[in-house]
């Protein structure tokens, strides 16, 4: 009978688990790294200024979607106008399509 | 315990040299499912992010917009209206507002005019949003000039540029005192573009605004709820329609994992045949299946959001923003404030670690319980 020492080991890499559980891990520190990120920069300090703008001027809408004026001031235009800027006008700027029709359309 | 541990770090271990051995598909798998996780949460905080950002700023927008509708159209409405509105019980303050639209051919773009109520500016002057200031080239003391509704053309001094983190709301903003409005516009005095007024109770904002359309019929009040709600729906729509872009690929690749996932090669197979007949246990085969869908949904999870979230708050969504934020000359630069809304990263997580897991496991449960003998031929 051979000596234990003389059987032939199959090769198997050494804990080869290893990389990927380090990796694993390090993905995981990380993703807890960027929920404590969010809740360190992501509060309304840094939009302290905007919100003291918006309060002194009187601002309604956010300068998202400067190219026409339904679409710069949604929340003031008169969206369930058909046909804004002449009869037949078909809504040719992106940001028309984009934006949600009337919350009552919507409802079941 | 550690025995318990001890077992499933071998079983990891195999599994890693069993996925080593297929290297380049099963790296091309984990770098397709980490593309669609980096994807899908990129829009999904993006939106999230500037969802959270719109309605806090917005919370500070008049409580309610009285707006005057003539055919249908948003008109000019008289300052009388100011003295009628004021009889109503509730009302603490209202006030005239002035602002329109002046489209510049220079840089084929539009901006907003508007008259602040607290701010003293010469005439002659303005201020101007940082859009514009960097569109235009503008910096403090510069000189610009409009071609104003009657034809003569207005020259205004950039007294002051507006601070470029509130780029978001003032990007296209151009603040001029009252007396230049309304003669570049040639708007009457009297005339006010719409009315804001504030209500001494929250509660009593709707019941103001009922009043409002009974007494003042010709009128259409804009509650800063209803303002909210809008940009709410607004980025929910779009990311909609952000994910129905996306639900080809999305469905490619579904079709793609769950056919590398469920549907075993004949070399598994032989695998699973062999490692039964050397004595392994039918649960340590789907142990080590269960570690291989893990490792490599968790992997791709872990990649993909932390690509995401480098991507959204780091580089400002680069790849994203033209689609979710419009179309227009003039674009608010702006970094979005890191919000995460806990409930939409476990959706998400949700839904692309546990169905590709669950996939990997079953069809190994149905070939581990059937004779190694049938499985190896």
């Amino acid at each position: 009978m051979p000596a234990p020492s003389a059987i032939a080991r199959p090769h198997c890499p050494a804990r080869a688990g290893n990389l990927p559980l380090l990796l694993l891990a390090a993905g995981l520190l990380l993703f807890a790294a960027s929920l404590l990120d969010a809740a360190w920069r992501g509060n309304d300090s840094a939009l302290a200024g905007s919100r003291a703008l918006v309060g002194e001027l009187g601002l309604t809408d956010l300068a998202l979607f400067t190219e026409a004026r339904y679409t710069r001031h949604l929340s003031q235009a008169d969206r369930h106008t058909a046909f804004q800027d002449h009869p037949l006008a078909l809504d040719h700027f992106p940001s028309g399509s984009l934006v949600p029709p009337p919350a009552r359309l919507r409802q079941p | 315990m550690s025995h318990f541990v001890r077992r499933q770090r071998y079983l990891i271990d195999f599994t890693v040299a069993s996925l080593a051995r297929r290297k380049g598909k099963n790296l091309g798998l984990l770098g397709v499912y980490t593309l669609i996780v980096f994807l899908l949460a990129s829009v999904m905080l993006f939106t999230q992010a500037l969802r959270q950002e719109a309605g806090l700023l917005l919370e500070n927008a008049p409580e309610v917009v009285v707006q005057r509708m003539v055919a249908g159209r948003h008109d000019l409405i008289p300052a009388d209206y100011l003295e009628r509105m004021g009889r109503i019980r509730g009302v603490a303050a209202q006030y005239g507002r002035l602002w329109g639209y002046f489209y510049d051919p220079a840089v084929q773009a539009n901006y907003t005019l508007l008259v602040p109520r607290d701010r003293d500016i010469n005439n002659g002057e303005m201020i101007v949003g940082h859009g514009i200031a960097r569109t235009r080239g503008l910096g403090t003391g510069d000189f610009i000039s409009f071609r104003a509704s009657s034809g003569t053309t207005f020259s205004f001094r950039v007294a002051e540029v507006l601070a470029a983190d509130a780029e978001l709301v003032s990007a296209d903003l151009l603040l001029v005192n009252e007396a230049d409005f309304r003669a570049f516009f040639g708007i009457a005095e009297g005339l006010y573009t719409d009315l804001a007024l504030e209500v001494r109770n929250p509660q009593e904002v709707r019941k103001v605004a009922e009043k409002l359309t009974v007494l003042l019929p010709d009128t259409r009040p804009i509650l800063r709820e209803e303002i909210l709600r809008t940009y709410d729906a607004l980025f929910q729509w779009r990311q909609g329609i952000v994910f129905v872009l996306l639900a080809g690929s999305l469905l490619a690749f579904v079709i793609f994992a769950w056919d590398k996932a469920s549907g075993l090669s004949a070399e598994e197979r032989r695998e699973i045949g062999i490692l039964k007949a050397i004595g392994w246990e039918t649960a340590d085969v789907i142990r080590m299946k269960f570690w291989e869908g893990a490792l490599v949904s968790l992997g791709a999870f872990l990649l993909g959001y932390l690509a995401a979230y480098i991507h959204v708050f780091f580089f400002d969504a680069a790849l994203f923003a033209p689609v979710l934020k419009g179309w227009a000359v003039l674009y608010p630069q702006f970094r979005p404030q890191p919000f995460i809304d806990g409930l939409q990263v476990a959706t998400l997580f949700f839904f692309t670690v546990f169905p590709y897991t669950v996939a990997t496991v079953v069809p190994i449960w149905r070939a581990a319980t059937t004779d190694p003998d049938a499985v190896m031929r």
